[in-house]
């Protein structure tokens, strides 16, 4: 038991940097959608139900405009088709889990939530539920309230652009590539996906570059194999 | 568009949501077997998917965003997250206020 409680207080621990980092798209992103028309229930609802604050405001985005929901329903989950790879990545870290385990854990399976466990896994520790949840339930409360402050509040974030606030989010996510710069291949992938991603925004179109990109640096890490992961941690305890 | 539509998109695309983050993991957990390339390639989902979340940024980000991400990609060399956060975040709130 007290092992348990460790461990869900280490994960604690490690949900301190997204939460500062992932703070501001909450307070935007409720800002945005009462400002968008919807309610404040809708706006937390969705936070409760979907949490996945780019799809959410991509959401927000088509609310305001005359479309078919099925359209909305679409880009939705094209903007969030990523977490397919994440969850199939994510399994080998968690076979112990029950399947109720399993299927609670994929909920809250986040981008940051994803490299927090990669990470703790190539760091040689045993990705708990305890610790998972340790991890995802800050995460999850924090976003919540932000979309009922943000929602209450909104007038008081003009412009985001001005604030640089639209453009936090793509550092945390350079923060989180660089904390893997240690596994095999890193740099051939971060490169393939990156030229990918970039060639797939200029033709195809958003959101379609994430998966597109990512399968570009994906069959680079395959094709030039190479070893395990596991032994070449970089970041642990680091925060 | 009215509330229950608006609350009808919002559960459909939750539930949605929900088999992009589960589906991978039903898939792939049939295969007895995990190939060692495929393996590899599993290796390579964070680098790969959290790249495309930066690169076109990148490039549309103007001299306030590439100052920014490098300013932040140096910092990582040696610190850990969350001052690569701060220090990156701190060049591009400051350019912009300064008018960048």
């Amino acid at each position: 038991m007290a092992g348990r409680t460790a461990d869900m207080l280490g994960g604690a621990r490690r949900s301190i940097p997204v939460i500062v980092a992932v703070a501001p798209f909450g307070l935007l992103y409720g800002a945005l959608a009462v400002h968008g028309g919807l309610t404040i229930f809708q706006t937390v609802l969705m936070s409760v139900t979907i949490f996945a604050g780019a799809s959410q405001l991509v959401g927000i985005e088509l609310f305001g405009q005359t479309i078919a929901p099925w359209v909305i329903v679409l880009s939705i989950f094209a903007v969030n088709f990523r977490h397919v790879l994440y969850s199939a990545a994510l399994g080998r870290r968690i076979a112990s889990y029950s399947s109720l385990q399993k299927a609670i854990a994929f909920f809250f399976l986040t981008d940051p939530q994803y490299a927090e466990a990669e990470q703790a896994a190539e760091g040689g520790r045993a990705v708990s539920f305890a610790w998972y949840m340790g991890l995802a339930m800050p995460i999850y409360a924090f976003w919540i309230a932000e979309a009922a402050i943000g929602a209450l509040f909104g007038g008081l974030i003009r412009d985001p652009h001005a604030l640089g606030i639209d453009f936090l989010l793509p550092i945390y996510f350079l923060g989180l590539v660089m904390s893997f710069r240690k596994r095999p291949n890193w740099l051939p992938v971060v490169a393939a996906s990156a030229a990918g991603s970039i060639l797939a925004f200029r033709l195809v179109g958003s959101p379609w570059h994430v998966s597109i990109g990512a399968l570009a640096g994906i069959a680079v890490g395959c094709l030039m194999g190479g070893g395990s992961a596991a032994a070449l941690a970089v970041e642990g305890e680091r925060v | 568009m009215s509330n229950a539509t608006t609350i009808w998109i919002i559960v459909a695309a939750a539930v949605l949501t929900y088999l992009t983050r589960i589906g991978g993991h039903l898939v792939l957990s049939r295969l007895d077997r995990v190939h060692p390339r495929a393996e590899a390639a599993l290796d390579a989902v964070p680098a790969a998917v959290l790249t495309t979340l930066v690169a076109p940024e990148a490039i549309q980000g103007g001299a306030p965003g590439l100052a920014a991400l490098a300013v932040a990609a140096l910092v990582a060399l040696r610190f850990g997250l969350l001052p690569t956060f701060l220090a990156g975040g701190a060049v591009i709130v400051g350019l912009r206020l300064a008018g960048f």
